[in-house]
């Protein structure tokens, strides 16, 4: 197990490095600098500006000098947001983003395992099909839509929520809502498949004979198995839980790291877009390690990789 | 096979019930209305106009934007963008996906491991924000080279290309797991190893025997992609970073209608029309999609 780790550590800095350089590069070579909005500057005083910012020396220069300041955990300046440092603008929004993504986490994976062990105990029933056409619907509409609409009604029309900002806890309701929408339907419909998969088994059976009563056996005995495919999922599930926040973050202006990052592309921000990404990537490395290390746990079938 | 594409295959599908017609209905309506809708509207729709956001009417059933256009044409020339996009990556991704899980899935052992791996790794790395980058790092130098290659009415639509092209290169993941299991499973079987005995050649074994046991597997997996590329364009169109003005995508135009949405002044159906559209389309796509799984989908027996 401890090699296992270690040897997926050594894997995750491989790939962040990978991934750091690619940003790195893909930045520099876009269609002009950060400096190009200025009017008329002087050449020395460009020449100034890009010492101050890091951006002087050949694209090589700048990449071996950004890579050493990194090991020193600095990230760098904004170009943007002249008299802060990433690592500040990043410690500012982290908070919230985090917030937003870790209550849409649990919303999605609670709600969805519940409402997929519901549809699955109902087989058969209306109830059933109803779940499933409407997990269905979630799926298919997304989020920059199902946003603006709940804004529409329950902000605008019902006034019962503020339209957006990141204040007391009403104003969390209709981004989590809007950002776990989809996933709560994706994870029911995983728990559904694979707990009436398990519910035909003889173990399932057996406890059935034994008298159990039948939310006891979905509960406890079919649950601890139909609960690995989500268990899998819950990876890409942060990922695409990331990449959403971006846009809930737009939708509702909410102060999270998703609105810097999209205007570091806008204004080719360079240090400010690479930090968010490298935080994205360690974020969602870290998450993905976890899911693994917990996996061959929960499944004791499973052999641990060696 | 009981999974082969035929007649009955047809008949298993109409056989799922009212919803897959409805489904199969409603897209080929979208489709038809993409390709026909914006030729057979009058010439003045076409055209700006000084009515600005005028609501709904029978002159303009889905209503007028900002500039007085009129919302169905743009909705409609919206949806060749987005269908367009949404079937060019997918066809990529299928490409992609179904090349690289055939030789991971017959080549086995440590190359099978190492592919695998690797795609492993790409599903745990934020794709879509990676793609951002590339976008904008790559746009302008598409514009230049399609220039040069002396396409110069391509050069309007580069935007569209390099999303077609960078929308194909990350949804491939799905599609090479599945073909790769369906590989594995398959190139134990007798005919294979009876096919190889022989002394057939590795191509012609997966051209002639692998590929076509595979068709029902990818045709479902490909019903599936279509609507994840028509939604990832659709992503980066609402953040401003897809297709640009003057052109429009279901996105672009949900953009707009979003900022529409105020405490001021709701323009609602700048929102509402696309997203209606959009949404029956998606759900039409799925929906097909997982009725097609149940016929075809050798995995999925009930």
């Amino acid at each position: 197990m401890l090699t296992f780790v270690l040897r997926r550590f050594a894997s995750m800095l491989l790939v962040l490095f990978c991934v750091v350089s690619a940003t790195f590069f893909l930045m520099r070579s876009a269609p002009g600098g950060p400096f190009d909005r200025e009017r008329e500057l002087m050449p020395q005083a460009k020449h100034a500006l890009e010492v101050k910012f890091h951006y002087d020396g050949t694209p090589w220069q700048q990449y071996t000098a950004y890579m050493g300041r990194l090991l020193h955990g600095d990230l760098g300046p904004s170009t943007r947001y002249r008299n802060r440092t990433v690592n500040e603008l990043l410690a500012q929004t982290l908070p919230v983003s985090a917030a937003l993504g870790a209550v849409a986490f649990v919303l999605a994976t609670v709600g969805g395992v519940m409402l997929g062990g519901w549809a699955a105990a109902r087989r058969g029933t209306p109830g059933e099909t109803g779940a499933m056409l409407a997990s269905l619907l979630a799926i298919s509409v997304p989020t920059f839509v199902t946003g603006p609409l709940l804004i529409l009604v329950f902000a605008l029309h019902l006034g019962w929520l503020p339209v957006g900002g990141w204040g007391s806890p009403t104003s969390w309701i209709l981004p989590a809502l809007t950002l776990a929408g989809p996933y709560v339907a994706y994870i029911a419909r995983l728990t559904r498949t694979s707990m009436l998969e398990v519910l035909g088994q003889d173990y399932i059976r057996t406890a059935r004979a034994k008298g159990l009563a039948e939310w006891k056996v979905v509960s406890q005995h079919a649950a601890k198995v139909a609960i690995l495919p989500v268990v899998s999922f819950l990876g890409p599930l942060a990922a695409n839980l990331l990449t959403g926040s971006i846009v809930i973050e737009t939708i509702f202006n909410i102060p999270g790291a998703g609105g810097f990052f999209v205007n570091s592309i806008l204004n080719n921000d360079g240090f400010l877009l690479e930090g968010v990404t490298i935080v994205y990537c360690v974020l969602l490395m870290g998450l993905n390690l976890l899911v693994d290390i917990a996996y061959p746990w929960l499944d004791r079938r499973i052999k641990s990789h060696e | 096979m009981s999974n082969a594409i035929d007649k009955s295959a047809w008949q298993r599908l109409m056989a799922k019930g009212g919803a897959t017609r409805i489904s199969l209905i409603a897209l080929a309506l979208v489709v038809l209305a993409a390709v026909f809708g914006p030729m057979l509207l009058p010439g003045a729709a076409r055209e700006l106009s000084a009515d600005q956001f005028a609501a709904p009417s029978w002159a303009h059933p889905f209503g007028t934007d900002l500039h007085g256009q009129d919302m169905l044409y743009r909705v409609l020339t919206g949806a060749r963008v987005s269908l367009t996009v949404g079937l060019a990556g997918a066809l990529i991704a299928f490409f992609i996906g179904t090349a690289y899980g055939l030789v991971a899935g017959y080549a086995g052992g440590k190359t099978d491991g190492a592919m695998m791996r690797f795609v492993e790794i790409l599903y745990a790395v934020p794709r879509l924000i990676i793609l951002l980058i590339a976008i904008n790092a790559f746009d302008s130098r598409m514009k230049a080279w399609l220039a040069a290659l002396g396409a110069p009415d391509l050069v309007n639509y580069s935007r569209i290309v390099i999303l077609i092209l960078s929308l194909g290169l990350i949804e491939w993941l799905t599609m090479a797991r599945i073909v790769r299991g369906q590989v594995l499973a398959l190139k134990s079987q007798q005919f294979v190893l009876a096919a190889r005995s022989l002394g057939q050649s590795h191509r012609k074994i997966l051209t002639r025997h692998l590929l076509p046991n595979l068709v029902g597997v990818v045709i479902v997996y490909l019903t599936l992609t279509v609507p994840a590329v028509i939604l990832d364009e659709s992503f980066l169109s609402f953040l401003g970073l897809g297709i640009q003005a003057p052109q429009a995508s279901w996105g672009s135009l949900l953009a707009d209608g979003a900022q529409a949405i105020n405490p001021v002044k709701s323009y609602w159906w700048l929102l509402v029309f696309p997203a209606a559209v959009m949404s029956v389309t998606l759900l039409a796509l799925n929906f097909l999609g997982d009725a097609l799984r149940d016929v075809l989908d050798p995995r999925e027996k009930k």
